[in-house]
């Protein structure tokens, strides 16, 4: 039996507002070579300029992963010649990455695996190329876009692990509100290092490069379990190479591997070390959000089963969304409950975001409160919570309204005429010397003796009515 | 009419409504015209008058920008092939601050390719001359602005230095060369050929000149990280600060004819007369005293200066591929399309240079070569710094006499001066302050004394060569030429 043994090294490009190294939008367009400054095309004498809010991420995502972070930021060259490579180097960091010796615990099998982080860095995005039928196109918007690579060490086992880390790599960016991580966009792409063995040695690496679609990764981790097995038992020899996977779900060969490159690293010369104070990494501790499994274990222990726990840990948003609502009330299981039913199953039927949803946790708690006072009755606050969302109205308005608000015509003017015939000397303002504030003042006196119960606005058009009649009749 | 005059003298000229700043800019650009074929000093010469005013004391003045500065819809070739018909799209900040200054930009100078060489004979365009010898050189990088000062064309030239190549030009050319402190002055725009070496340098005829442009060039610019925190002093208003028991050091190993065996007299006169100016020196109440420094920390200085810039420049000039810009050739694929660019853009010197930064780099050579280049530059400088903490200044024979001959000039070194033609550089590794101000004149021509400072104190440099540039009569001076 051979055992796989594979490393990753995950990409994903950081949610700035500028370019890693450049003044430039680091925004997606679909207008070639217009997010560009003279930085990004490599024009001589051009200088590089630090972000610190791709540095601020970095450093976050480094100690979200249990790394250990350096005491000053410092870039590196890394040298080599490619069309997509304007400088003719990146600006990467080979001597102090932002992170060494991390790990992520992943849930596989309903068993904790703990993934080890080699190394994480933090570097600079090519230009994209574009082959055409006997010549190439060169789009520079996403040269210079921040990116940070995630290098596991060689602990994964499976096509399973494999795919399991990367989906809990790309909830942790999102936790972190670091990157959207969608892959359909490249912005988080993977290289696979495999290799076969059965004995304590691990066996010859094959690598493959620049996957974006995680069932790729699985299809092509599969395919080469199965390739690397079938040579193996036949006596033949796996050879070191770089492979590409293509659309039939198959590998091949792309380049046979020769000596690696010697990229002739060297520290980056223009841009000076940045000394990272602990104070800096204090509260960039403090405001690490609480990650997916921790959410999870916790749900768990509140009694909430597993399943429920799962979706309502698995998306960051959902998961605040649903613990402001906790704060609310006391019972869990109604929470979940309404959480699941009500509105989780809205934003499928409405194809929305939770923050794009009306109803906010404190709406939905005001619901909630009712009914585990008993003051209303399961059913009923269902139909209240989506009425609240079709009538994008605050719920507290619609109890109000429902329960205690007088909109009957019939007896709100009974009240009025009462009021009216009161005083007198108001209505002769109104009608002998055209005095319209008196409609205010008679307002008042019904809110006054209606404790607030009356519907102003219908209590403005039929005082309005009665005064006009009272005029009419004179 | 105007020639030769200094930035203060045309500022009242302009002021007092004597001339405009047209007629100066047609007065430079006819000079410059007139001696492009004996000196070619220029790559470009502008046709067209073009300024802003401004309030500034540089306002309407003529100058030139080296090759290698940036300058958007101005061609800019950094006298390479490669970049023979590049035509940037922005402007360097040291050219963004002279057209806000109003100053006027009358051409683009010739420098050695990629400004790696110090002869200025290895430009695209051809050799630069000397315009106290015709045979001789005028020495590089900044060739070009060092021969237009020196010939009178304008009153200053903006330069790049990264081992000597403002300073060593200068000394050539009987003009002052100044290097500020690394940071001082914005590198954004100016063509890299190693960051951790490269300085803008000014080239005037006097020390107040020099003084006057430091101030309106320098300055934090948020697009270079390396720039320092703006220096609000005003560098030109403490010149005539005392100097009273300032001390001085100069080197002895360095200084004294006894420790070269072969003595040529253009070296025996020009340490003779560094003697004699140092006595000057303490005439004018400095304090000069002879140090000695290990002559094996002293040979270091070349190869260690070699092994980082070249590679440094070796990364920094990658981008000179004929992909983004610069002449492409035809080619079935990309590798032989850069491959062809680079064969054919670079001249020999320059792919030396290259393939010898790569050998430094590769893994296997960096710790050997270029992290213990590294470490003895660190060694050089806590030397030097060590003797700043006693001493204001360093003050050196810029060189070892007038420029060389044109002919039989080659990038090969010899032992015996080895020390003497390149100690400038310890002002790159510290990025120090250094200015080199003529001195004296040998068999004709023009030598120059440099003096060097602790970083970050630039004034005071400035302060100590104005005081010396007093005694040695040769202020001002340009060379007449037919």
């Amino acid at each position: 039996m051979y055992k796989a043994t594979i490393g990753l090294e995950v990409h994903c490009e950081l949610k700035t507002n500028t370019k890693n190294f450049s003044s430039a939008p680091n925004e997606f367009t679909k207008f070639p070579n217009t997010h560009v400054a003279p930085v990004d095309l490599g024009l001589p004498g051009i200088l590089p300029i630090a972000n610190k809010e791709a540095i601020r991420k970095a450093l976050l995502t480094s100690l979200a992963l249990n790394c250990i972070t350096p005491d000053e930021v410092l870039f590196d060259r890394k040298n080599y010649y490619y069309p997509d490579l304007p400088k003719g180097y990146q600006i990467t960091q080979n001597t102090k990455p932002v992170g060494i010796k991390g790990y992520l615990d992943i849930l596989v099998n309903d068993e904790v695996k703990r993934v080890t982080i080699h190394d994480i860095h933090l570097e600079e995005d090519t230009a994209s190329l574009e082959h055409r039928n006997g010549y190439s196109l060169i789009d520079y918007n996403r040269s210079g876009v921040p990116l940070i690579e995630v290098v596991t060490d060689p602990c994964i086992h499976s096509a399973e692990e494999a795919v399991t880390f990367l989906e809990d790599l790309r909830d942790l960016f999102l936790f972190l509100e670091v990157s959207e991580a969608r892959s359909n966009y490249g912005e988080m792409r993977c290289d696979v290092n495999i290799s076969l063995s059965d004995t304590k040695e691990l066996g010859t690496k094959v690598e493959m490069k620049n996957i974006n679609a995680f069932s790729s990764v699985e299809q092509a981790i599969k395919y080469e379990i199965e390739r690397q097995t079938k040579l193996l038992e036949e006596g033949k020899e796996v050879v070191q190479e770089t492979r590409r996977i293509a659309t039939d779900g198959k590998t091949y060969s792309m380049r046979k591997k020769v000596d690696a490159l010697d990229y002739k690293y060297f520290v980056e010369p223009n841009i000076p070390p940045i000394k990272i104070e602990d104070d800096y990494i204090k509260e960039l501790k403090d405001s690490l959000p609480e990650l997916k499994l921790s959410r999870f274990d916790r749900y768990q222990s509140l009694g909430i089963d597993k399943e429920d726990a799962k979706t309502l840990s698995k998306e960051k948003e959902i998961s605040d969304y649903f613990d402001e609502v906790l704060s609310y009330i006391k019972d869990t299981k109604l929470a979940v409950n309404f959480m699941t039913t009500g509105i989780l199953s809205t934003l499928n039927k409405l194809d929305i975001s939770i923050k794009e949803l009306f109803i906010t946790p404190e709406m939905l708690g005001t619901i909630l409160k009712e009914i585990e006072s008993k003051k209303m009755s399961l059913d009923k606050g269902k139909k209240l919570l989506y009425e609240a969302i079709d009538k994008k109205k605050d719920p507290k308005e619609l109890i109000k309204k429902t329960e205690s608000q007088i909109s009957d015509d019939k007896e709100l003017l009974k009240i009025i005429t009462s009021i009216m015939d009161e005083n007198s000397e108001q209505v002769r303002q109104y009608i002998e010397e055209d005095n319209t504030h008196v409609v205010n003042f008679f307002i008042g006196k019904v809110m006054q003796t209606t404790k607030r119960s009356a519907n102003p606005n219908r209590s403005m058009v039929l005082i309005k009515e009665e005064l006009e009649r009272r005029k009419n009749e004179k | 009419m105007y020639k030769a005059k200094s930035i203060k003298e045309l500022r009242k000229l302009l002021d007092d409504k004597k001339v405009t700043k047209e007629e100066l800019f047609e007065e430079s650009t006819s000079l410059a015209k007139k001696y492009q074929e004996d000196y070619n000093s220029f790559v470009t010469i502008l046709d067209k008058f073009k300024s802003k005013d401004s309030d500034s004391i540089l306002d309407g003045i003529p100058y030139s920008l080296k090759d290698s500065f940036s300058t958007s819809n101005i061609l800019t070739t950094a006298s390479s092939n490669i970049l023979k018909d590049y035509i940037p799209v922005y402007d360097a900040t040291v050219y963004k601050k002279l057209k806000k200054a109003g100053a006027t930009l009358i051409g683009k100078t010739t420098l050695d390719e990629l400004a790696m060489g110090g002869t200025g004979t290895t430009a695209a365009t051809g050799i630069v001359r000397n315009p106290y010898d015709k045979e001789r050189l005028i020495g590089g990088s900044s060739a070009g602005a060092a021969s237009s000062v020196a010939l009178g064309i304008t009153p200053f030239a903006i330069g790049s230095d990264t081992g000597d190549s403002v300073r060593k030009p200068a000394s050539h050319g009987g003009i002052v060369g100044f290097k500020p402190t690394y940071g001082r002055i914005s590198r954004y725009g100016l063509f890299a050929f190693a960051s951790s070496l490269d300085h803008v340098g000014i080239l005037t005829r006097n020390v107040e000149d020099a003084a006057i442009v430091t101030d309106v060039l320098k300055g934090k610019d948020e697009n270079d990280m390396t720039t320092l925190k703006t220096d609000r002093t005003e560098y030109a208003s403490h010149l005539e600060d005392s100097i009273k028991g300032k001390k001085l050091f100069y080197i002895k190993e360095i200084c004294n004819l006894e420790e070269y065996p072969k003595q040529s007299t253009e070296l025996k006169e020009t340490l003779s007369d560094f003697k004699i100016l140092l006595d000057k020196c303490r005439e004018l109440g400095f304090i000069v005293e002879e140090v000695s420094i290990d002559k094996k920390l002293l040979e270091a200085i070349y190869p260690t200066y070699m092994t980082i810039s070249c590679a440094e420049a070796t990364s920094n000039n990658s981008n000179l591929t004929g992909i983004q810009f610069g002449p492409r050739p035809k080619a079935d694929n990309v590798d032989d399309l850069m491959f062809k660019a680079r064969t054919k853009g670079f001249s020999e010197l320059i792919k030396r240079r290259f393939i010898l930064g790569s050998y430094i780099l590769q893994k296997e050579n960096q710790e050997k070569l270029f992290l213990n280049a590294g470490r003895v530059r660190r060694i050089i400088v806590d030397k030097i710094n060590k003797l700043f903490e006693e001493y204001d200044a360093m003050i050196l024979p810029a060189s070892g006499g007038p420029a060389p001959k044109i002919e039989g000039t080659t990038e090969e070194v010899t032992d015996d001066e080895v020390v003497l033609e390149n100690h400038l550089a310890i002002a790159n590794f510290g990025g120090m302050p250094s200015i080199t101000i003529p001195f004296t004149i040998v068999n004709g021509l023009p030598v120059g004394v440099n003096i060097t400072c602790k970083a970050k104190e630039d004034c005071k440099t400035l302060n100590i060569a104005h005081e010396i540039e007093k005694v040695t009569g040769l202020k001002d001076i340009y060379k007449e030429v037919d």
